[in-house]
């Protein structure tokens, strides 16, 4: 009877789950058909005259007839634009991610452990600024890099998103599990607060070091609107915008450059997943 | 419980602190000043004083007006939606069955896929000539021009909840595990039925996770103008219209006025938004701890 029950929640929620992986398997098999299969099975996408016919649909095939690799070739090797905008995508990702996680474990600490006037309110203004929507922080942005003469540079998208106060709630999240225990123990041996900050606390917050740079990775690695509002210059825009057009000029090879593209996310996602999970679970812990 | 610093420290608490804090000023702090200062001005260089004339121009804007309108559905609609679905996949997961935590894991996987890897799938999926309507059509009805009509909403509302449920259900899952399961047993044992023990303790406690999952489902709804961006581009179907898209065309057009006061009355109603619920959080959590 049970048992019963358990079979039918189980099936219930693989069909479910299947729908929400579907788009990622289509997108990976299709990966693996050629140019023409690709062509000829979707060719109305990015023929207007043909969409007329309302008859005509596209053949959405989840098994290629024949598997080819000739287009992971194309993108990779023949394409070396592609190439070059993966690279903007990981030197914009790492500077951003490097610098939030040691900015915000230094805030974070303070945030978690001691208390100063004004501290609450102080970090009620962090949560308010990581809840405002992109366009919102935006003009503020672009004031400041405006002045500062940083646009249609990198740092002009590096800085904003360092100094984000998504990393400093995160961060405090995990640091207030801490027991002050360890901490007030390493004071009585005459430890100063920055020999505590490097001895106890960040050797403690490895799991929420990692979920942070997880996190903001995907985030960052994910961006579309700073590079088309803060840099000029087509040939400094990351895979994010490349990809977004690419999808109606050459079709042919959109699925596996799709797929390049999300490799590193899938990587770091299938050997961090405990620490994303463990990271996003501890952002709705209260206090 | 909180440390005691010895006065010496003082000036490393604040060390510790800079680094973020003057980013943040910087960034963030201080141009928002500004920002709000000019929004009184009719020119941010040499400009006169005019009060709040381009805040009433911005209201009086008629694609200002839809942008709203259309936001204020979508996050209308979808926030509860998602919240619903969310809890419902949760309490399923956290019964016993088979491959657990492979099924969690898939729920989780849309939220790692970069969006603009998946959206040429949604593109063949909703396109005109598209999947949804060739099965539509094969069962006889009339198909839908899912991009260019109201059903566009329907995608977006799609999109978004397919995107960002994982992240609710990891967080009522840490929710539904923190609750003890004595109080289940003492129900059980009082001869509580299934929705009885469902509002009387599973929502009850699921309260402040319910807050978090509520600001969360909000900022992300906010988000989804990404996705939209890589489907629709600037200029969407009206229906899908939304604020970001009216701010980042502003922005295009430089016209700083409309930008700028946009910008601001969206940050006060998120930040209202969220005093409001923090507040009301502490309420209830007062109400139900004493």
């Amino acid at each position: 009877m049970y048992e019963n029950k358990r079979v039918k929640l189980t099936i219930f929620l693989m069909l479910t789950a299947l729908i929400m992986l579907f788009p990622l398997m289509m997108t990976i098999t299709n990966s693996f058909m050629s140019n023409e299969e690709i062509l000829s099975s979707y060719k109305t996408l990015s023929n207007e005259s043909q969409k007329e016919d309302k008859s005509n649909f596209f053949s959405i095939k989840l098994i290629p007839e024949n598997i080819s690799i000739r287009q992971y070739y194309e993108t990779l090797i023949a394409k070396h634009k592609f190439l070059r905008m993966f690279w903007n995508s990981v030197f914009l990702v790492t500077p951003i991610v490097a610098i939030q996680v040691l900015i915000s474990s230094m805030a974070a600490f303070v945030f978690s452990k001691i208390k100063f006037k004004g501290r609450d309110i102080l970090f009620f203004t962090y949560i308010v600024i990581m809840l405002m929507p992109f366009q919102v922080t935006l003009v503020p942005n672009y004031i400041v890099l405006d002045k500062l003469g940083l646009i249609n540079n990198y740092l002009a998208i590096i800085f904003p998103g360092a100094f984000g106060a998504f990393g400093v709630f995160l961060l405090r999240q995990f640091m207030i599990t801490i027991p002050n225990e360890y901490i007030e123990a390493a004071m009585v041996d005459g430890c100063s607060l920055i020999k505590i900050f490097f001895k106890v606390i960040l050797p403690l917050s490895k799991g929420g070091i990692a979920s942070l740079a997880i996190l903001s990775f995907i985030d960052n690695w994910n961006m579309v609107e700073q590079p088309l509002i803060f840099l000029n210059d087509i040939n400094k825009y990351p895979l994010s915008i490349y990809l977004s057009k690419i999808n109606n000029m050459e079709i042919g090879i959109a699925f596996a450059a799709s797929v390049i593209y999300m490799i590193p996310m899938i990587l770091m996602f299938l050997y961090g997943e405990n620490y994303l999970i463990d990271g996003i679970s501890h952002s709705g812990i209260k206090r | 419980m909180q440390l005691k610093i010895k006065r010496g420290e003082k000036l490393s608490i604040l060390l510790f602190l800079a680094p973020s804090l003057i980013g943040l000023l910087v960034f963030y702090i201080i141009p928002f000043g500004g920002m709000i200062f000019y929004s009184f001005f009719d020119s941010p260089i040499n400009g006169s004083f005019v009060g709040f004339k381009n805040y009433i121009e911005l209201l009086n804007n008629k694609i200002y007006r839809q942008a709203v309108y259309n936001t204020v559905i979508f996050t209308g609609i979808s926030v509860p939606l998602i919240i619903v679905i969310s809890l419902i996949l949760a309490i399923l997961l956290n019964k016993k069955v088979y491959f657990k935590h492979k099924l969690r894991t898939s729920f989780v996987v849309p939220l790692v896929v970069p969006v603009a890897s998946i959206i040429l799938f949604f593109e063949l999926f909703f396109d005109s000539n598209g999947f949804i309507n060739y099965l539509i059509s094969k069962l006889g009805l009339t198909t839908i021009d899912w991009m260019n009509s109201n059903w566009a909403m329907v995608v977006v509302i799609i999109l978004y909840i397919w995107k960002n449920v994982g992240y609710n259900i990891i967080l009522f899952l840490a929710g539904l595990q923190n609750i003890p399961k004595e109080y289940y047993e003492a129900a059980d044992i009082d001869g509580a039925g299934v929705l009885d023990k469902f509002f009387n303790i599973t929502i009850i406690y699921l309260i402040p996770t319910m807050f978090f999952v509520l600001i969360i489902s909000i900022i992300n709804s906010f988000k989804v103008f990404k996705e939209l961006y890589l489907l629709a581009g600037d200029y969407p179907h009206q229906s899908i219209y939304m604020l970001q898209h009216f701010m980042n065309n502003m922005f295009r057009k430089l016209d700083y006025h409309k930008l700028v006061t946009s910008a601001i009355l969206m940050a006060i109603v998120v930040y209202l938004l969220v005093f409001i619920l923090f507040r009301l959080q502490r309420r209830i959590n007062d109400y139900i701890g004493g």
